[in-house]
């Protein structure tokens, strides 16, 4: 008899083992009927969507019937302006009965898209309270970061440069500072356009990327899932063997240790007068 | 919350054998890691890191200028007393030597403050030993009250306090503290302090947590080099620098690097360091820990002290008398260790500037003071 | 009577109640919420939960979203 080794590199959120660390999005598919085979082919196992009101004409979206059952639902806040508004969108989408998780997104300025960290925090503080796992979507920001940590988030979401403009990694410095700061999974979110960018933030030590619009709108989205796929894993197994070392070290003409000699300062220490 | 956890797990042999087996390409790894972490610091204070010594100051001294530009900061202590009640073997002010005991009263510390001004300093360390009875927090803060206007920076290293006894303190106007744990090892402590109050390992531990909490901006900690095996020792230390940043990040953190001299007790360092072993020490710790504070006292020689100045150093003493009394001679006791460094200030900043180096009395101006009204 | 439902005005016939409504609009009750005054209806109530003239209703569903 044969025994799987139990794989030890894992995310774990929310009391979730994720073996994945691609979160991918279901939004801007050109048929959402290509969701299921980008789920296979990325490995994902966590998968965003977003609430809105049904159209009464056309009926709703059957956008859940094209989920795999095994992943992990995650739906966003967009639409929010407020932290209100962010609350009133996730107990609803709970209510759907697809699980506790939340991204919580309050976007209140339509022409940059980018999230307003104070209310972020608040609605974070409430609905963390009512035992939702909440993955926050924020601006690389280290205080914003603390506040959302301070309020009970399960993750922080940063965005690598603004939303659904694929333009790659352009907050790495502050990501980097996250990473290094929090004791949260660093998860992130927007931006991320081509799978070596995703590769880049996992061997920054992201706990893992979220990717949509860049599968979404690949002109072969099923090979492209695949692709961020192994590049998330690729840049994971890099993080964790750790960055190997660059030799070409100039050795300067005037050494800032000549002082210490050949014995190492071993000679006997002088005692003062 | 409490770094003794963490510390404990760092005695478990687990660290010590990582330090110890760490290899070449170990450091190499760490030598290029953008942001070192706990195991590349274990590398870089390995035995194999000693080959790379030149490559590690190098990268140390790019750091150090990077984040504090070619600048050093002087302070000197002023020995309040040295009345102990403690009885640490190594210690000139163990309670059992018997030595002259004096103490200031706060207008005589005032009158040494006044001398020490004169020389151009602006950052006092007030020192004790720990006797709470003659020299307790009322005695410390009614001296800081009245040295307060000469010394916009003013900071302690006394014995342990509560919070309650940090904060009377500040009030007082001092913003610094400064703690040595001595040894991180548990059972080294217990035997190296066998009697008196500081037997209290974990209230000591603690201290500088809670001086953070009491609004201290600057806390210093360190150990006494020499009293362990110091891999383990320099390892653990900033690992308690790592812990307090994270939890109050506020605070500017400073670590010394003390190294045992010879002194008035017949007690001497079991684990010495060479100087090299010094220099790995505090480069190590700069590329870990690249925005703290680290402080070298005139225990050093001036020779040493003048090569240390571009590996990381960020403040040194000058014009140090470490006997009660000493800057204005009028009741000079035994000093609590031998000085090997002793210029005054104005050699002092001349060797700095010879290095290319600026001496820097004064950096920042605390504006409660300045508020029509402030106590 | 007449509702108001995800902001437009619809016609119910009386009496009423939220699986009604749902069914009235072509709408499968396992992939949609609905909200009635600005409450949560939970799905389990929908046939419990009557429906009165003036009622405001959302009646909201996932769609593709990242």
């Amino acid at each position: 008899m044969t025994t799987t080794p139990e794989p030890d590199d894992f995310l774990e959120i929310g009391g979730t083992r994720l073996q994945s660390r691609l979160f991918v999005g279901t939004g801007k598919f050109g048929d959402d009927a290509l969701i299921p085979a980008v789920c296979e082919a990325s490995g994902a196992q966590v998968i965003t969507m977003a609430l809105r009101r049904v159209d009464l004409d056309a009926g709703p979206a059957n956008l859940m019937g094209h989920i795999p059952a095994h992943m992990v639902r995650l739906p966003n806040t967009s639409g929010a302006r407020t932290a209100d508004e962010a609350v009133r969108i996730a107990r609803l989408a709970r209510a759907m009965g697809c699980g506790h998780w939340i991204k919580i997104e309050v976007v209140a300025d339509s022409r940059h898209l980018l999230p307003d960290g104070y209310a972020t925090a608040r609605a974070t503080e409430t609905l963390a309270r009512e035992g939702f796992v909440v993955l926050p979507y924020m601006n690389p920001d280290l205080y914003v970061a603390r506040s959302l940590a301070d309020a009970g988030a399960a993750a922080v979401m940063p965005l690598g440069a603004p939303i659904g403009t694929n333009r790659g990694l352009r907050t790495r410095e502050m990501i980097a500072v996250l990473i290094e700061d929090l004791a949260l999974p660093v998860i992130v979110d927007a931006g991320i356009g081509r799978p070596s960018q995703a590769c880049e933030a996992m061997e920054m030590g992201a706990a893992a990327c979220l990717v949509n619009t860049a599968i979404a709108t690949a002109a072969d989205p099923v090979g492209m899932a695949r692709a961020f796929g192994r590049a998330v894993a690729a840049g994971r197994e890099a993080f964790l063997s750790g960055p190997g070392a660059v030799r070409a070290r100039a050795s300067a003409s005037s050494p800032l240790t000549g002082f210490l000699g050949q014995d190492g300062g071993r000679a006997p220490q002088e005692v003062a007068p | 919350m409490s770094f003794a956890p963490a510390c404990a797990a760092l005695h478990d042999g687990e660290t010590a054998r990582a330090i110890e087996t760490a290899d070449e390409a170990a450091v190499l790894r760490a030598l290029d890691a953008p942001a070192p972490g706990p195991h590349d610091l274990a590398a870089l204070l390995s035995p194999a890191a000693a080959a790379h010594l030149e490559a590690l100051a190098r990268r140390a001294h790019e750091t150090t200028v990077r984040h504090f530009g070619r600048t050093i900061q002087l302070f000197t202590p002023l020995y309040l007393s040295n009345h102990c009640t403690n009885g640490c073997v190594y210690c000139g002010f163990n309670s059992a030597n018997r030595i002259p005991r004096a103490q200031l009263t706060p207008p005589q510390a005032l009158e040494e403050g006044r001398a020490i001004a004169a020389t151009g300093l602006r950052q006092l360390l007030l020192l004790t030993g720990e006797a709470p009875a003659r020299a307790g927090t009322d005695y410390i803060a009614a001296c800081a009250r009245l040295l307060r206007p000469l010394f916009p920076s003013l900071a302690v290293e006394v014995h342990a306090l509560s919070e309650d006894d940090y904060r009377v303190l500040v009030r007082a106007g001092v913003d610094g503290m400064t703690m040595f744990q001595e040894t991180y090892d548990r059972t080294l402590y217990a035997t190296l302090h066998p009697r008196g109050p500081k037997r209290d390992y974990a209230w000591r531990l603690d201290a500088p947590q809670r001086a953070c909490r009491a609004g201290m901006r600057t806390v210093n900690i360190g150990a006494l080099l020499g009293l362990a095996p110091w891999r383990l020792e320099v390892f653990a230390t900033a690992m308690h620098a790592r812990y307090l940043q994270r939890h109050h990040p506020g605070v500017d953190l400073a670590i010394s690097l003390p190294r045992m001299r010879p002194h008035a007790g017949a007690w001497q360092p079991a684990h010495p360091l060479t100087d090299s072993d010094l220099v790995q020490a505090m480069t190590a710790l700069r590329l870990f820990l690249p925005q703290a504070g680290i402080t070298i006292s005139t225990r050093e020689s001036p020779t040493l002290r003048d090569n240390l100045v571009p590996l990381g150093v960020t403040r040194m003493s000058a014009g140090v008398s470490t006997a009660v009394g000493g800057h204005t001679g009028g009741e000079a006791g035994t000093g609590q260790f031998e000085i090997s460094d002793p210029r005054g200030v104005q050699d002092m900043c001349a060797a700095l500037r010879r290095r290319g180096y600026q001496p820097v009395f004064k950096d920042w101006e605390p504006l409660a003071d300045a508020a029509p009204g402030a106590a | 009577m007449t509702l108001t439902v995800n902001g437009s005005t619809r016609p119910l016939p009386r009496p009423a109640n939220v699986a009604a409504l749902l069914r009235d609009c072509g709408l499968d009750p396992a992939v949609v919420v609905v909200e009635r005054n600005g409450t949560i209806v939970p799905g389990a109530d929908y046939a419990a939960t009557p429906l009165e003239p003036g009622d405001t209703l959302e009646i909201l569903s996932f769609v593709g979203g990242g």
